[in-house]
């Protein structure tokens, strides 16, 4: 990694769009985001609506086909990329603000803290992180349940799993980012600049914000990048073992989970394994694609 | 090195109780308990079972019973395979999870290295940009999606290999290989990068200068260098493997510990849990112990100290 600081500099975006596999993800992302943010409304079809018409293969009527309880296998697939995309994103935002808060007291302050703060980093790399986000899942949940019971008359209550989901894993994702927050952080303060700040009589707060965090964002945005798709993968594997989403709401672990149940060799309802599985993976690859890009357009 | 392991093994002891502890107080704090069934019981037999299993009374005396007998070597019965030791679930369960996980895991390793040194070695090349595609693609889907895949191809379709279960060992090929997938990617991905940091290095000019035959400049100067990040890469594989073979024991039900993990919690079995999850700790804490044990092996630079 360079010494110098990166920062999203003017070019970057022109950069980054000559590449064609960065072109090709930020085309893919938004159409999956369009998709599953304003195509329901034209569908007009309910993801939780069943029917007798159950295991319909896709057809013009049920594009995707239809499941186990002749729900539309379209509307579920962007219902589960709404609440996929949503704890993906928001869960990498929590651990973006934890990694960065941590890397940079740990960078900036150095000695003791520093020591703590980065060993505390290494026992949670040894520990089993995924088992521990199951464990709070299921410790917070029902208390968070009841507290939103009382709040407008409970309407919020289904979105309290993939509240915790997004706190829990965000909580636990952050790891890396403080370990390269940290390490930018180190060699940034020995730069001229930062000494100049401090002869000028400005605080250390504000040094952190005004001058330090500035000439993160390169390397921030781009572990954001990474940590979205890490983050939805870790939810859908949650989803997928039964621990995450509840239905009847779906993810896209849970779709899969149940595509996974309807294979069998006598009749394989395979669309209901292809769709959320193409979906979701060109979701997931565009993400790592996009990122990849962010880090080599920025090293340039 | 004496000094240093005994600070890694009491660190490593911190570690499991603390793990314990979360798991413990998580478990019976969290509603429901492991006798509460869609019809309930008496209360008095409920009394009774909780009293059983030594879980009635305050909930630090619970811990400190079950901490005492765990440091003992005790892992109790499990509350839902009724009377059945802890132990003795762990013992059968182990050695599947145990092959599974150690195929994955040399698969993983053989494969990344060879396809990352590939890509390095030909950098620029169709080869190159094919494998790390391939590679992205392994990292972008998800096991779960990979299993029911390989399972579809090679026992639905083709009809070569068993599609589930735990006959022989050719029953663990297909779940080894959606397994290894998302960590060979990794390890290409990392020895990639490495080895090109390291094919720049003047060492192998004058290695090169000395008449040593290419072949040799690459994978025994090389190769032996650029393997240092995928060695301390290694702990965390053994944690995402671990997590992972939770999720394929499931899709080709296999006997493995991972279905006891997930079915622990899902019971309450406060006791099943415990065993498993220190279990878990162990390998990665040991694991993770050995990969610095080799890194200062490989690396003479580097000191056991910190």
């Amino acid at each position: 990694m360079a010494t110098s600081a990166i920062s999203l500099r003017p070019g970057l975006w022109r950069r980054l769009l000559r590449r064609p596999a960065a072109l090709g993800s930020l085309l893919i992302l938004a159409a999956v985001l369009f998709s599953a943010v304003f195509l329901p409304f034209f569908l007009g079809s309910d993801p939780r609506q069943t029917s007798p018409e159950t295991f319909v293969p896709p057809c013009g009527v049920h594009p995707f086909g239809t499941d186990l309880n002749g729900r539309d296998l379209l509307a579920r697939t962007l219902e589960g990329a709404r609440i996929s995309l949503l704890v993906g994103c928001t869960g990498a935002l929590v651990s973006l603000l934890i990694g960065t808060a941590v890397g940079m007291v740990a960078g900036y302050t150095g000695g003791r803290t520093d020591a703590l703060l980065m060993r505390l980093v290494d026992v949670l790399y040894a520990v089993p992180r995924l088992i521990l986000i199951i464990l709070a899942s299921f410790l917070l949940d029902p208390w968070l349940q009841q507290a939103l019971s009382a709040f407008q008359g409970g309407r919020w209550i289904g979105y309290s799993k993939i509240a915790i989901l997004i706190l829990a894993l965000g909580c636990m994702e952050w790891l890396t980012m403080a370990r390269i927050v940290r390490g930018q952080v180190l060699s940034l303060k020995t730069l001229p600049f930062v000494q100049a700040a401090r002869a000028l009589g400005q605080g250390h707060l504000q040094i952190l914000l005004r001058h330090l965090l500035p000439n993160l964002t390169g390397v921030i945005v781009v572990y954001l990048t990474l940590t979205v798709p890490a983050v939805m993968l870790d939810e859908s594997f949650l989803s997928f073992l039964g621990l995450g989403v509840q239905a009847p709401q779906a993810s896209w672990g849970t779709l899969l989970s149940d595509g996974a149940q309807a294979l069998n060799p006598v009749r394989s309802h395979w669309w209901l394994l292809f769709f959320p599985a193409t979906l979701m993976s060109l979701t997931l690859l565009a993400l790592n694609f996009l990122g990849d890009a962010l880090r080599d357009a920025l090293s340039e | 090195m004496l000094a240093f392991l005994a600070r890694r093994l009491t660190a490593m002891c911190g570690v499991l109780f603390c793990v314990l502890t979360l798991t413990f107080l998580l478990l019976r704090l969290s509603p429901g308990g492991p006798f509460t069934r869609e019809r309930k019981l008496p209360a008095v037999i409920e009394q009774q079972l909780l009293a059983k299993y030594r879980l009635d009374g305050p909930l630090w005396q619970q811990y400190v019973d079950y901490l005492a007998d765990v440091a003992r070597g005790d892992l109790r019965l499990s509350t839902k395979y009724r009377d059945r030791p802890v132990r003795e679930l762990l013992a059968q369960s182990l050695p599947v999870s145990a092959l599974l996980g150690g195929t994955a895991f040399l698969l993983a390793v053989s494969s990344g290295i060879w396809l990352g040194s590939i890509a390095a070695i030909r950098r620029g090349t169709l080869a190159d940009t094919g494998s790390m595609f391939l590679a992205l693609g392994l990292i972008s889907v998800p096991t779960f999606v990979t299993g029911p895949v390989l399972v579809l191809l090679f026992a639905l379709h083709l009809g070569w290999l068993p599609a589930g279960g735990w006959n022989s060992p050719v029953s663990l090929l297909l779940p080894a290989l959606a397994l290894a997938g998302p960590a060979t990617a990794s390890i290409a991905r990392l020895t990639r990068t490495s080895l090109l940091e390291t094919l720049e290095a003047p060492f192998l000019r004058t290695a090169r200068a000395k008449g040593v035959s290419e072949g040799r400049v690459l994978y025994l100067h090389a190769l032996k260098i650029a393997l240092l990040p995928v060695v301390s890469y290694l702990g965390p594989l053994a944690a995402n493997l671990l997590t992972g073979s939770i999720v394929v024991e499931s899709i080709f039900n296999l006997p493995g510990t991972g279905s006891f993990f997930v079915n622990a919690i899902l019971n309450r079995d406060v006791f099943l849990l415990g065993g498993v999850v220190l279990v878990y700790c162990v390998l990665l804490v040991g694991m993770n112990l050995l990969v610095d044990l080799a890194y200062s092996w490989l690396d003479p630079r580097i000191r056991l100290e910190s």
